[in-house]
């Protein structure tokens, strides 16, 4: 099975629809999808959920998509980066379901292993778990919450082959797997594919039985917060 | 000992480990985080919960946000600092919005507050209009109800107890009686 396009637009034919569940990799601006995003963007589909832990900021990331008034709805956990989701959300344009980081991480995981739901102590007591199922394991209370079944995951990884196997690198690597999981059909974007074979075995973080469309191309990798320390 | 620093005032408590043997865990995905890098060392593939680029360690180890939040979750992280907006006497706390004003997210402070051994808040101690961050009830959407376990503020330092707060600490030039008239929550 071929797996690598040339290019995002490429890799996306025939898989974007309007109103579709969309699962992104990346944490604040670190490993984000930027390709796959802008050519999201230049397809024009719209009524889009999100599955993100962040939004972008205003000029790239998943904001791009939100200049445009692509994105109907976003399931994330923090958002205070991004002044025109801000504006959107609180005039009520867009919609929003905040979930806790790591709740919103599992939901993906789950979903990719074929487990539709889970108990968590994470937001008993909490507006989060305000309508959701209560149970007690061990005199404990947690909550149900339910798996993301994306139609469409997009991730960004650093190498790949060209059977799929990801590398991450550092902490790009972040939402990246758990979304790669949880999609219909997964496209990868990387820095480098590399020939079949020049991977480590022993060090591949994804396997490629989950990513089904391969690019590689030119990433930005924008520094949100560049902070350093003074030389002694 | 793992522990795992929030965004704000709470970053700052790295530069006061010195030789102790404490691993600081990044939820991003990330254990044992280094410094700061220096001017032009910069990578945007290494950065922080709170997005600020730093560096890795001998002993760092690099995993997924879903590894991440097992490990928060699954009790293996000792204690968080986290920030806050308000803390009640019973140990709620409030970190996360502000209805109708200000909408962040909680990021992972639910999890981290619901998982780790030991969550101790890091805070000034009264709000820009001088009024008690320390309440009997918080105001605010909770992030987590009877959670909190110590609270460090610019007056002092307290324990959540049973009946209310014990003051463990005072600042400097800080007496009690401070303390009790910055703070609307009871104190025994």
């Amino acid at each position: 099975m071929k797996k690598v396009y040339a290019n995002a637009s490429e890799a996306l034919e025939g898989l974007l629809r309007d109103d579709m569940l969309v699962a992104s990799g990346g944490f604040g601006l670190c490993g984000i999808p930027e390709l796959l995003l802008e050519a999201i963007k230049q397809s024009g589909v719209k009524n889009l959920t999100f599955a993100s832990n962040n939004a972008g900021v205003d000029d790239f990331g998943i904001g791009i998509l939100l200049q445009t008034k692509q994105v109907k709805k976003m399931i994330s956990s923090y958002v205070g980066e991004n002044a025109e989701f801000m504006r959107q959300y609180l005039s009520g344009e867009l919609e929003l379901e905040f979930n806790p980081q790591g709740t919103l991480a599992e939901r993906m995981r789950a979903a990719g292993c074929g487990i539709p739901g889970f108990y968590t102590k994470t937001g008993v007591g909490t507006v989060i778990a305000e309508g959701k199922e209560h149970k007690e394991f061990n005199g404990e209370t947690y909550i149900l919450e339910e798996g993301i079944f994306a139609d469409l995951s997009i991730v960004k990884a650093w190498k790949a082959d060209e059977t799929g196997n990801l590398v991450f690198r550092k902490t790009a690597r972040n939402f990246n797997p758990p979304a790669a999981m949880c999609g219909k059909v997964c496209v990868a974007e990387v820095e480098e594919i590399v020939p079949t074979g020049s991977l480590d075995p022993d060090g591949i973080h994804l396997p490629g039985i989950y990513v089904h469309r391969l690019i590689q191309g030119e990433h930005e990798n924008r520094i949100e917060q560049r902070t350093v320390r003074q030389r002694e | 000992m793992y522990v795992n620093l929030g965004i704000g005032i709470p970053t700052l408590v790295a530069n006061y480990v010195g030789d102790k043997d404490i691993t600081l865990q990044s939820e991003n995905g990330m254990l044992g985080m280094g410094p700061f890098p220096f001017e032009g060392e910069e990578d945007p593939d290494l950065i922080n919960a709170g997005k600020q680029t730093i560096t890795e360690l001998k002993r760092t180890a690099y995993f997924d946000s879903a590894q991440s939040f097992g490990m928060i979750r699954g009790g293996k992280i000792a204690a968080a600092i986290l920030g806050a907006m308000e803390v009640s006497e019973q140990g709620d706390l409030a970190n996360w919005m502000i209805p109708g004003k200000l909408v962040k997210g909680m990021g992972g402070a639910m999890d981290l507050v619901a998982g780790v051994g030991r969550v101790i808040v890091v805070m000034d101690h009264t709000n820009k209009h001088g009024e008690s961050k320390v309440l009997k009830e918080c105001t605010l959407p909770l992030t987590g109800k009877g959670v909190v376990d110590l609270i460090i503020t610019n007056l002092g330092v307290l324990e959540v107890g049973h009946k209310g707060l014990h003051i463990l600490e005072t600042a400097p030039d800080v007496t009690r009686d401070d303390i009790r008239a910055a703070t609307e929550a009871t104190i025994v």
